[in-house]
């Protein structure tokens, strides 16, 4: 599960209203190497909730030193980018769990794959 | 008709421990060649809702490449595990997540407002085309549409302002229908394309948002 991934899932348990951000537990985490394309980093940013990033990020070793608030004019910014690209592109969560910040749910994650399912009376 | 692209290599998929994920089919090929014709408006964010193997995801990632973000979701663990294997065959980068299908909401309109699917494919699994294993799933109630029919509002909800949604019917399922119930929702739907698949009539139909 790349940071990417995390940025996007809620816990989504019955009676849980602020399902997010999740709180990661990583047991096994993996760096890749991802090719960096500066033009999709620059159009995912102003889809993030950039504060889960940076957090999920500082939590796994790898803020490197991304800024609490986004820095305006990012997108001429290549070191940036590029620190942006790592969090969000490289760093993987292969085993561990994401919990849920409200209800302590936690949702396995194994191979790299979050389980988001929930069982029936959690629905 | 030829396409630039070739179909992602899939030989995994329905044997071993892929062997109760659904091989794609008619629908999956259709699904392709529709998506193929829409690749150059870039989406940014593709979300695939019951991604199954994993092979219609791993086209689109093969064609728009790397400046897009491939969300496969599946409510069966072999699928997602099936979504991994397909995307490393095909050395294209796919992101699977085990989830139910009207749970795939992102955070962002829910904590934001924004909407955010560049891209949204979601395929209805009709009578004939079932896989084994998860027939439940896709047990179709009425007019086979329980599943998309539950799917439908959060689809309105996801799609970013010029984020196009595919969705692959049967006649049975009345696509016309599913149409006039979007269009309730604020999308525009039109026939992209369709075949016939022994007695079914497979058709792909296409929404966007209605720009006001």
């Amino acid at each position: 599960m790349k940071l990417l991934t995390h940025n996007m899932l809620t816990s989504h348990v019955k009676g849980v209203t602020k399902g997010y951000p999740l709180l990661i537990k990583a047991t096994e985490v993996k760096v890749n190497d991802v090719d960096f394309n500066p033009q999709f980093v620059c159009r995912m940013i102003p889809k993030l909730e950039w504060s889960a990033l940076v957090e999920a990020a500082d939590l796994l070793g790898h803020r490197q030193d991304l800024p609490s608030e986004l820095v305006p004019d990012y997108e001429k910014n290549e070191d940036f980018l590029k620190k942006v690209h790592r969090a969000l592109l490289e760093v993987e969560v292969i085993e561990g769990c994401l919990q849920c910040p409200e209800s302590g749910r936690e949702f396995p994650i194994s191979r790299g794959i979050p389980n988001m399912l929930l069982n029936e009376d959690e629905v | 008709m030829c396409s630039a692209f070739p179909t992602p290599l899939y030989s995994h998929v329905g044997r071993g421990d892929f062997r109760d994920v659904y091989e794609p089919a008619q629908d999956s090929f259709l699904l392709i060649d529709a998506l193929e014709k829409d690749a150059e408006r870039l989406p940014c964010v593709c979300l695939e809702v019951g991604s199954g193997s994993g092979v219609v995801s791993a086209f689109l990632a093969s064609v728009v490449g790397p400046s897009a973000v491939y969300i496969c979701t599946d409510v069966n663990p072999a699928a997602a595990g099936c979504t991994a294997t397909t995307a490393s065959c095909n050395s294209v980068s796919l992101q699977p997540v085990l989830t139910d299908l009207v749970r795939v909401h992102t955070h962002t309109h829910t904590h934001t407002g924004k909407s955010d699917a560049d891209l949204l494919v979601f395929r209805q699994r009709v009578s004939s085309m079932q896989s084994r294993g998860i027939e439940a799933s896709w047990a179709g109630g009425e007019r086979g549409r329980e599943v998309t029919d539950r799917f439908l509002p959060a689809a309105a909800q996801l799609l970013s302002q010029r984020g196009l949604f595919y969705l692959v019917t049967i006649a049975e399922n009345h696509p016309e229908e599913i149409v006039e119930l979007l269009g309730q929702r604020g999308l525009e739907g039109e026939l992209c394309s369709s075949t016939r698949a022994g007695n079914e009539r497979l058709s792909v139909l296409r929404f966007s948002r209605r720009q006001t």
